[in-house]
């Protein structure tokens, strides 16, 4: 297969995927913005107003950051999730497999899908957030660049999350018991420092833990985590989960056979 | 001339207790309309999913359109289009997206694959149906769908998996058509079916697979001349009452009009005719009863269970 047919192939599947998760957006696009309204609701402006200042910034303001990784996390692989299991379940996924597609191409169109909707869902919570909190940006660059690498990861996650899935329910194993706990406990709604230190340094191998304060550094300009291990620890696990995605797409267990 | 497809020596053995395919050798030259016939689970699926890429040989050589899949699998891809046995696309996209989005997994632009789809669905009689959602559509529209989207990269081989299953016989006849069509204008087509005046009215060439084995790979003509009679469904003017009894051929009272006459290839068809003047049976019309390759089929994987 010729590159511009590579670049064709890889063109579709994104777009198939996009018109996916934008036929539904009542299920894929609107849920994230209420929820972060209400977050914004009863956090920012409620109890954020009894706590005050958290790390230097009023309350409302600390969390923004976190609700909007929070929402692309949860998109970014709840969109890989469901198109990768559906594409099993529908048996659709043969479409590809008997194409000359590449096993990579293939991975990066799934991915892509779920970067875009996290990404998308990501920018629509921000913009709510503006309603009601005061949301500047330090820099650019780094929540750009940690937005793209926590899509990225989760995508890849979601994938081999589907991938392993072998009913509905496998679905939601990881989202519910796994995911869900390392978002709430990653920092999103409190600063490390208020934990004792044993919590501390237990803290330190959850990774939305890094996302979280990588993300609210590019916001504010401190976080409770450095940026360097961030980005080390966003990259390596990218490349790791990528390399391991694609041998499974490979091997192709549940799909070949 | 190189041919369509090449298998030789492919085995396929599934947990490894289940042998499904025990040393298939085929040969399907280019332009040939080729039935692969099997009872269920003899093995037919499974060296079509070996060539597709769905399910992996343990050992074994393919080659499509003299690519080697193990060298030069994109390239065989690229030649085959494949109608599956089971409905395999999303049910929740419309039709026309399901046949543009197969058409780019193969690299077309998009304007090409629109123009394509166009075509296909007019020829396919989908037209109507192209922006509705794929689970809206019948059973037997579905199946013209997945020839649709099979046909979209101008496959030179294609091949089908029971297309016509749980299809009604106006839509079968329809499908037959264009499925002569294609083939008239040089597609290659494999096709399994159970309905076997199918592969007899279809086919030229024809392999029998039982118990992961080809038991019979030859042309339907002489497949069918082996069959050293004939069997014919015959309407009477008048109801048969006493039924004669001929030394020539054999005859049977299927009901008060109609008896079906088995007679030996040799003999002339004349015999039969005479024999019914002098009983005064008046023959108003005669066919042929359609399951001469039914009775070869049985005949021989009978044979292979004795």
């Amino acid at each position: 297969m010729t590159f511009n047919k590579k670049l064709t192939a890889f063109n579709t599947l994104i777009s198939k995927e996009l018109k996916r998760f934008m036929r539904i957006w009542i299920q894929t696009l609107l849920p994230p913005v209420i929820t972060t309204t209400l977050y914004f609701v009863i956090f920012g402006s409620l109890i954020g107003g009894v706590i005050g200042n958290m790390n230097g910034v009023p309350y409302s303001q600390f969390i923004a950051p976190g609700l909007i990784m929070m929402a692309i996390i949860n998109n970014s692989y709840a969109n890989v999730v469901s198109s990768f299991f559906g594409a099993k379940f529908h048996g659709n996924i043969q479409e590809m497999i008997i194409s000359p597609i590449p096993a990579h191409i293939v991975l990066l169109g799934f991915i892509s899908g779920g970067v875009i909707r996290g990404l998308i869902v990501g920018s629509l919570v921000t913009l709510v957030s503006l309603f009601f909190t005061d949301l500047r940006i330090f820099s650019l660059v780094i929540v750009l660049s940690i937005a793209l690498l926590t899509a990225t990861l989760l995508a890849i996650a979601g994938f081999i999350n589907a991938y392993y899935a072998r009913t509905f329910d496998g679905m939601n194993i990881v989202p519910v018991f796994i995911l869900g706990p390392l978002t709430y406990l990653g920092g999103v709604f409190f600063s490390i420092d208020m934990l004792p230190e044993f919590w501390q340094q237990i803290a330190q191998i959850n990774p939305i833990l890094y996302m979280v304060n990588g993300f609210r550094y590019g916001f504010l300009g401190s976080a409770d985590i450095q940026l360097l291990p961030t980005f080390v620890i966003l990259i390596l696990m990218n490349i790791g989960l990528y390399a391991f995605a694609l041998r499974l797409l490979k091997i192709g267990r549940g799909i070949l056979d | 001339m190189p041919y369509a497809l090449e298998i030789t020596n492919l085995y396929k053995t599934f947990n490894k207790t289940t042998q499904a395919l025990r040393g298939i050798d085929l040969k399907i030259e280019q332009g040939d309309f080729f039935a692969l016939l099997g009872a269920n689970g003899a093995g037919k699926s499974t060296t079509i999913n070996i060539i597709t890429s769905l399910c992996r040989k343990d050992s074994g050589n393919i080659k499509v359109f003299c690519h080697d899949i193990d060298k030069e699998l994109d390239k065989a891809k690229e030649c085959i289009g494949l109608v599956p046995q089971e409905f395999n696309f999303n049910i929740f996209e419309p039709v026309q997206e399901i046949i543009i989005n197969q058409g780019g997994y193969y690299g077309l632009g998009k304007k090409e694959c629109i123009e394509r789809s166009i075509t296909l669905l007019k020829q396919l009689e989908l037209w109507d149906k192209r922006n509705v959602q794929a689970r809206e559509l019948s059973g037997g529209m579905k199946r013209r769908l997945m020839i649709a989207r099979a046909m979209i990269h101008q496959p030179k081989l294609l091949i089908l998996d029971e297309p016509t299953a749980g299809v009604d016989i106006k839509i079968r006849r329809s499908m037959w058509q264009f499925l002569e069509e294609i083939n008239r204008q040089g597609t290659t087509i494999i096709l399994t079916t159970h309905y076997l005046e199918e592969a007899e009215s279809l086919c030229r060439n024809i392999a029998i697979i039982n118990k992961g084995e080809i038991v019979e790979s030859t042309s339907m003509k002489q497949l069918l001349n082996r069959l050293g009679t004939e069997t014919f469904i015959l309407d009477s003017k008048e109801s048969v009452t006493n039924l004669p009894v001929s030394e020539d051929f054999s005859l049977k009272q299927v009901d008060t009009h109609t008896l079906e006459v088995t007679i030996d290839k040799s003999r002339s068809l004349n015999t039969m005719f005479d024999f019914f003047s002098k009983n005064n049976i008046k023959i108003m019309s005669m066919r042929n009863k359609s399951n001469r390759l039914e009775q070869l089929f049985l005949n021989l994987l009978e044979g292979d269970e004795s």
